[in-house]
């Protein structure tokens, strides 16, 4: 059987091709302000990926903020069951799962079937999620792939004390002006948003192990930071977190069909 | 498809012509010879009516909660408020009620009406300078009486000195008389203050006796309808109409429990909230219905108003039982009534989330609640204190437990969307199903 997964997020559109559970295809487009041709356009890319065509296609799972978009989904997932089923699925011992995608964090606690125990979500807030660290980028004037790198250079540590976006900006832009390496302040960026994430994960209980899915589990300076403020060696991250969601809400419906 | 039968509750019109005649009264109170009084819904109302049948009374919260309610008005209110310069922070029916003054607007219609005197409570820091502001604005001639309550958590709680601590309040109720009457020149009347005082006493008990009646399945009562009906507690304790309403509404709701009438026609799951809602998005425990779940209450609905008495042995709660006889004397009137609103369930959570945390456990339990709904109200920091905590308590006790973040009477502070969307996944978690629409 073939499904396949759509996770319409907010900042990029990703689509997986199950057959018979296993990934043969995928396809990830900008969502930008029209999300159907999103939708669309990560559906072919994802078949052509594959190999297959639609017709070959049996259902179709939708997940992520535009899930109502979807208009040919058969089944419409929750983010938290999406990624709680795709972390279940590339990790068994998963109990948290943690996902920072651009405009939303995420921590859910889950049993060993990838049911939803618990959860948090940040409230109205990007201090805890993706966009965060590009909006730091920008006052840092650094590109997004040079911040997680420069994490792993620093070996200080700086305290923002903002929780706001935008003054954690002002905050920056003060530490540049102290003459601030930029390694340090990408690391300070870091470590605050990982702060947010793990308070989240902390409301839930931090059982181990840990997953994290999302485009920001490809960051090592945020998987740095995020060890480090849980004290623990290790986060498993899946082949291709960002396609997490959109595979959790394909099994999720493989399991119902 | 309904699984229950439902009806609309007989009290309705009634229960609207009553709070709207309570609000036209407080307008009109000059025109009738009264004298009108603002004050906390907590402040204990009792005591100013041995001044006579024509003390017009308006309370600050359930107004603040009217402003909000009305969306456009609030945030005329809420602005001015601010340009005033009072924090956005602050208690956010507080604001609404400042700027009603400032603006000058009563909304109720027309302009606002000037007190004549205020009597309160301190019960939060909020409560600690409300209407000292209030006064100020309202031209700074009017005189201002605040009762200290912040005594400790009653029994079982805190037993110690308990004795000591009634007596510290009832001697400010005393006190306060002498005051009133120095400043209305009126001459007090301890038979009408007896019968206010009884009044109080009856319509307390009765409304706990009618949250009660919500441990039926399915419940009688949702907490939307709720809302509407707990009001009267915090319009005016001691009115005797309210009080006759209350009693009228116990004998439809045990009738509806004996007919087996819902609130909720599916109702498939009971959930349980925690502190006042976002009052201009009531519209959430609509979609909690699309769930099949009704809200049966509150720790708040139950007992901000209602008194309780908790069984610490049976991590239960029932009603608290009246006195045996109406008071006969002003220092035992005074004595009753302290003794009587300590024991209030909404004080004691000032003293240690624990005490909260205990008997939101109680409803939980003995009400049959699948979950837990809390807000994290940041409108609201008396009764928002130690959420976080009575949340993890609740946790440990297994509960299943959700959180959403708003304000009850500044919407720029809740997100309608994503609390639908997080109750989507906090019912689906539960195992239910949403009804197509």
């Amino acid at each position: 059987m073939i499904i396949v997964g759509i996770d319409c997020g907010a900042k990029n559109t990703k689509t997986v091709v199950l057959r018979d559970n296993k990934i043969i295809g995928k396809g990830m487009i900008l969502t930008g302000f029209d999300q159907t041709s999103a939708i669309r356009e990560s559906l072919h890319a994802a078949l052509k990926d594959a190999g297959i065509d639609v017709k070959d296609v049996d259902k179709i799972s939708g997940t992520g903020a535009g899930m109502e978009e979807i208009r040919d989904a058969d089944v419409r997932v929750n983010e938290v069951k999406a990624m709680a089923k795709a972390a279940n699925f590339f990790v068994p011992s998963a109990r948290t799962v943690t996902d920072v995608g651009a405009e939303m964090g995420r921590a859910v606690k889950i049993d060993e079937n990838g049911k939803v125990i618990d959860f948090a979500i940040n409230e109205k807030c990007a201090a805890g999620a993706g966009a965060f660290i590009e909006a730091m980028a920008r006052a840092l004037e650094a590109k997004l792939e040079e911040m997680g790198p420069m994490v792993l250079k620093s070996d200080k540590s700086i305290p923002m004390n903002a929780q706001c976006a935008i003054f954690a900006e002002s905050e920056v832009v003060g530490l540049i002006h102290a003459k601030t390496a930029k390694a340090d302040i990408s690391k300070a960026i870091h470590d605050a948003m990982a702060s947010r994430i793990v308070s989240m994960i902390r409301r839930i209980g931090v059982n181990k192990d840990i997953v994290m899915i999302g485009g920001v589990g490809l960051n090592p300076g945020f998987v740095d930071s995020l060890k480090r403020e849980l004290e623990i060696d290790k986060v498993y991250i899946p082949p291709d977190p960002a396609f997490g969601a959109a595979v959790g809400a394909a099994l999720v419906l493989a399991e119902e069909t | 498809m309904a699984q229950y039968p439902t009806e609309p509750l007989k009290c309705w019109p009634k229960a609207k012509e009553l709070r709207n005649k309570f609000y036209e009264n407080y307008k009109q109170a000059h025109e009738k010879g009264g004298i009108r009084c603002m004050g906390s819904a907590w402040a204990l109302d009792a005591v100013t009516m041995g001044l006579g049948r024509d003390v017009y009374w308006i309370t600050g919260e359930p107004y603040g909660a009217s402003c909000a309610f009305d969306s456009p008005l609030s945030a005329d209110f809420l602005t001015a408020a601010e340009k005033f310069g009072f924090s956005r922070d602050l208690c956010s029916y507080m604001r609404n009620y400042w700027g009603s003054i400032i603006v000058g607007k009563y909304a109720f219609g027309g302009p606002l009406p000037k007190a004549d005197f205020a009597y309160t409570q301190h019960i939060c820091c909020s409560h600690g300078k409300w209407y000292q502001n209030a006064c100020e604005l309202e031209g700074g001639d009017v005189p201002l009486y605040v009762i200290d309550v912040g005594v400790g958590a009653c029994p079982p709680f805190e037993p110690e000195m308990y004795k000591h601590r009634v007596k510290y309040v009832a001697d400010q109720m005393l006190d306060s008389i002498e005051w009133m009457e120095k400043i209305t020149g009126r001459t007090y009347n301890d038979e009408l203050f007896f019968e206010a005082c009884w009044n109080d006493i009856r319509l307390t008990h009765t409304w706990a006796k009618i949250c009660m009646l919500n441990r039926a399945v399915p419940a009688p009562l949702d907490e939307k309808s709720i809302y509407s009906l707990y009001v009267f507690a915090t319009l005016q304790k001691s009115s005797a109409a309210f009080a006759e309403l209350y009693e009228e509404l116990l004998e439809e709701v045990e009738d509806r429990v004996k007919r087996g009438i819902a609130a909720v026609g599916n109702e498939q799951a009971r959930v349980m909230t925690d502190t006042q809602p976002p009052w201009g998005f009531l519209k959430i425990y609509r979609y909690l219905e699309t769930w099949g779940v009704v809200s049966i209450g509150s720790l708040y609905t139950f007992g901000l108003e209602g008194m309780w008495l908790y069984d610490e042995d049976r991590n239960d709660l029932g009603p608290r039982p009246m006195p045996p006889e109406k008071p006969t004397s002003r220092e035992e009137a005074c004595r009753m009534l302290a003794d009587w609103h300590l024991s209030k369930p909404e004080y004691q959570h000032f003293y240690s989330p624990e005490y909260k945390t205990e008997m939101m456990d109680a409803i939980a339990k003995n009400w049959r609640c699948d979950a837990i709904i809390m807000h994290y109200n940041r409108g609201c920091e008396g009764l928002s204190v130690g959420i976080a905590e009575n949340r993890l308590g609740l946790l440990e006790r297994g509960n299943k437990v959700m959180t959403y973040e708003g304000n009850m009477g500044d919407e720029t502070e809740f997100d309608l969307p994503s609390t639908e969307t997080r109750f989507d996944i906090f019912l689906e978690s539960l195992g239910l199903k949403k009804r197509e629409a």
